[in-house]
């Protein structure tokens, strides 16, 4: 079986006057299925052109992306757009959920580019609510809601189509120690127990800790690999 | 994405900003009512004006006798007595001719009981009332036999009944006195009201004809005849036929001039209703200016929505939402709320109709085909004025969009 993500080679160039800026200067990386990886690196290293490579949301320069075994060069624009909405999930630093609009709604929208019909919907939104234990703010609106319990309304968003992978950039960015522990040993379990794979973007040590596998990048490089003893056993 | 699910999207949305959304409605169902509004103002007076020449009669034809010259003085229109009731029974055979009716016009003081009132005394046919689109308040009209017999009935205009019965008894089988002559009030007509010259057409008593000729002026001949062709297409050649068969029973031999003159009110017709026409266009005009401008409204709040979601439309494309689908949500979000502003705004400019009618007393006519088209053209303004912002909303890239604050 391929893996969930494969990358040789990958280049990422930005134009920048006469110049150029290279975010990603040949980057080779696998995630097999089950993983659940850390990328570091300070801001300017490239993790999060990276990241944005790999979930979809821009193209790289040169090299090749292969998704489940499938070449993402070959994908037109509505391909990735289907791809995204039914393989792979999003958290983001700052939750990104739709203003006056209900908890279960914002974790059911994926399902509506899905083409998921309305009655699943609300089943599914539900039963990944229920795993993420939120399913009780069903009915809140997100500004009645905590950092953390909004951020869990993201995670339980981005369960909703069975993702092949889950990207989060920053997920605990925007919250407080105590929280980020709580947040992030939710993607821990859900690795654990639920054999998903996630791919974590971040600046904090303590954050990366929680993953398996913690790849730094430095100057569009990857500077290093490296198993998380503590947890990888 | 269905477009079942594509509606529930951008109602879902507009939904969620209640306020904002009847705002950019408000300039679209300002346009729509205003243009209702307006068209039917126009539309009412244009009618009206149609209306006022039907009462002149649009489809009449009126011959005068024509000049005399005697001892080398001419004198104008109507000096000859030329025209005689028998020239009247003869035009009423020709084809597209309806109604014929001569008329005897003399001006002489009428008296009721205690009251008298100096005014117009016509001398009619009862084909006066057809003629003349005019009907009756109560009573009867004159019949062919009152005609026949030279019977001393009276019919009265408004302003006469008012003047001789001031206390408002019915007029109906009292007496009054013309001349000497009892004569026998047998119905009144409805108000006319001033005719487009400035004139009371309400000052009037009808007497029959012959009645007029016998008792009040001694003549053989009459003032007017006054025809009215079937249709407005018949007036043309009517007016030919007459001006033929009349130059024949006069006996004229061209280079003699004819002692009649034959005259129709169709080009006054024609003006006033072109009036009218501009009139309506002008007004229209207006308010498709002001539905321009609602329009213009809906696409600056559509711009600036596009920015203020940014974000969600970020969110929405990393979730997986093709450009396309994104597209059409804007788009249906403007068409939905233009088009519910135009509904709202017709039924605004229907009730705004009715107050204009209500306060101003003006004349109003709603036409249906109006109000259809504001609905479909407001529609098309949210199609043509929310394409740009939608457009802009698809073609956002998603991580600039997410990062956007």
């Amino acid at each position: 079986m391929s893996d969930v993500v494969e990358v040789r080679g990958l280049r990422k160039v930005y134009p920048m006057g006469d110049d150029e800026v290279v975010a990603l200067g040949g980057v080779d990386l696998s995630i097999a299925k089950g993983e659940f990886i850390a990328v570091m690196g300070p801001s300017g290293s490239g993790k999060s052109t990276f990241m944005q490579i790999v979930g979809m949301l821009d193209r790289a320069t040169a090299g090749t992306y292969l998704f489940e075994g499938n070449d993402v060069a070959k994908f037109s624009d509505d391909d990735r757009a289907d791809v995204r909405s039914r393989r792979l999930g999003f958290v983001f630093q700052s939750y990104n959920l739709l203003p006056r609009t209900s908890a279960l709604e914002n974790v059911e929208l994926p399902m509506v580019y899905a083409g998921v019909p309305p009655e699943q919907r609300r089943d599914i939104a539900l039963e990944k609510m229920d795993i993420i234990g939120i399913k009780a703010l069903a009915d809140h609106m997100p500004n009645q809601m905590s950092g953390g319990q909004q951020q869990r309304i993201a995670i339980a968003r981005s369960l909703v189509n069975d993702p092949a992978l889950i990207l989060a950039d920053e997920p605990t960015g925007a919250l407080d120690t105590k929280t980020s522990r709580d947040v992030m040993r939710l993607f821990s379990d859900l690795n654990a127990h639920r054999n998903i794979t996630i791919m974590l973007v971040t600046h904090e040590p303590d954050v990366a800790a929680f993953a398996k596998r913690i790849v730094t990048f430095r100057d569009g490089h990857i500077l290093s690999d490296i198993p998380n003893v503590e947890r990888a056993a | 994405m269905n477009l079942r699910a594509t509606l529930l999207l951008a109602v879902q949305a507009l939904v969620r900003n209640k306020v904002r959304s009847s705002l950019t409605m408000l300039g679209i169902v300002i346009g729509v009512a205003a243009v209702i509004i307006t068209v039917a103002i126009g539309a009412g007076a244009r009618v009206s004006v149609q209306q006022s020449i039907a009462s002149l009669g649009s489809n009449l034809i009126v011959v005068q006798p024509g000049s005399v010259t005697q001892g080398g003085v001419r004198t104008g229109f109507g000096g000859a007595s030329t025209l005689t009731p028998q020239d009247g029974l003869a035009v009423a055979q020709l084809p597209g001719v309806a109604a014929v009716s001569p008329i005897v016009s003399v001006h002489s003081q009428v008296v009721a009981g205690g009251n008298n009132w100096q005014t117009q005394l016509t001398g009619v046919a009862p084909t006066y009332t057809y003629i003349k689109a005019w009907s009756l308040a109560s009573g009867r009209f004159l019949s062919e036999s009152d005609v026949a017999s030279i019977a001393k009935v009276a019919v009265l205009g408004q302003t006469v009944v008012s003047q001789l019965f001031p206390n408002g008894s019915s007029p109906i089988g009292k007496t009054i006195i013309i001349k000497g002559s009892p004569f026998t009030v047998i119905g009144t007509m409805t108000a006319l009201g001033q005719s487009g010259m400035g004139q009371d057409q309400d000052d009037v008593v009808l007497i029959p004809y012959s009645s007029a000729m016998e008792r009040l002026t001694g003549l053989t001949t009459v003032n007017l005849l006054m025809i009215s062709a079937t249709t407005a297409a018949q007036v043309n050649p009517v007016q030919a036929e007459v001006t033929a068969l009349l130059a024949r029973r006069h006996r004229i031999v061209p280079p003699q001039p004819y002692d009649f003159q034959v005259r129709n009110l169709q080009a006054f017709a024609q003006a006033a209703s072109s009036t009218g026409a501009v009139m309506e266009l002008l007004l229209a005009g207006v308010a498709a200016v002001s539905l321009l401008v609602g329009g213009i409204g809906i696409m600056n709040i559509m711009m600036v929505s596009v920015t203020e979601r940014t974000r969600e439309i970020g969110l929405r494309m990393a979730v997986g939402a093709r450009a396309r689908t994104i597209l059409n949500q804007f788009l249906t979000e403007s068409i939905v709320l233009s088009t519910i502003g135009g509904v709202i705004g017709v039924v605004v400019g229907l009730l705004g109709t009715v107050l204009v009618a209500q306060l101003a007393k003006w004349p109003t006519l709603v036409p249906a085909g109006w109000v259809f088209a504001s609905v479909g053209f407001s529609a098309m303004v949210g199609i043509f004025f929310g394409y740009y912002p939608a457009q802009k909303a698809a073609n956002l890239s998603p991580i600039e969009a997410l990062r956007f604050e």
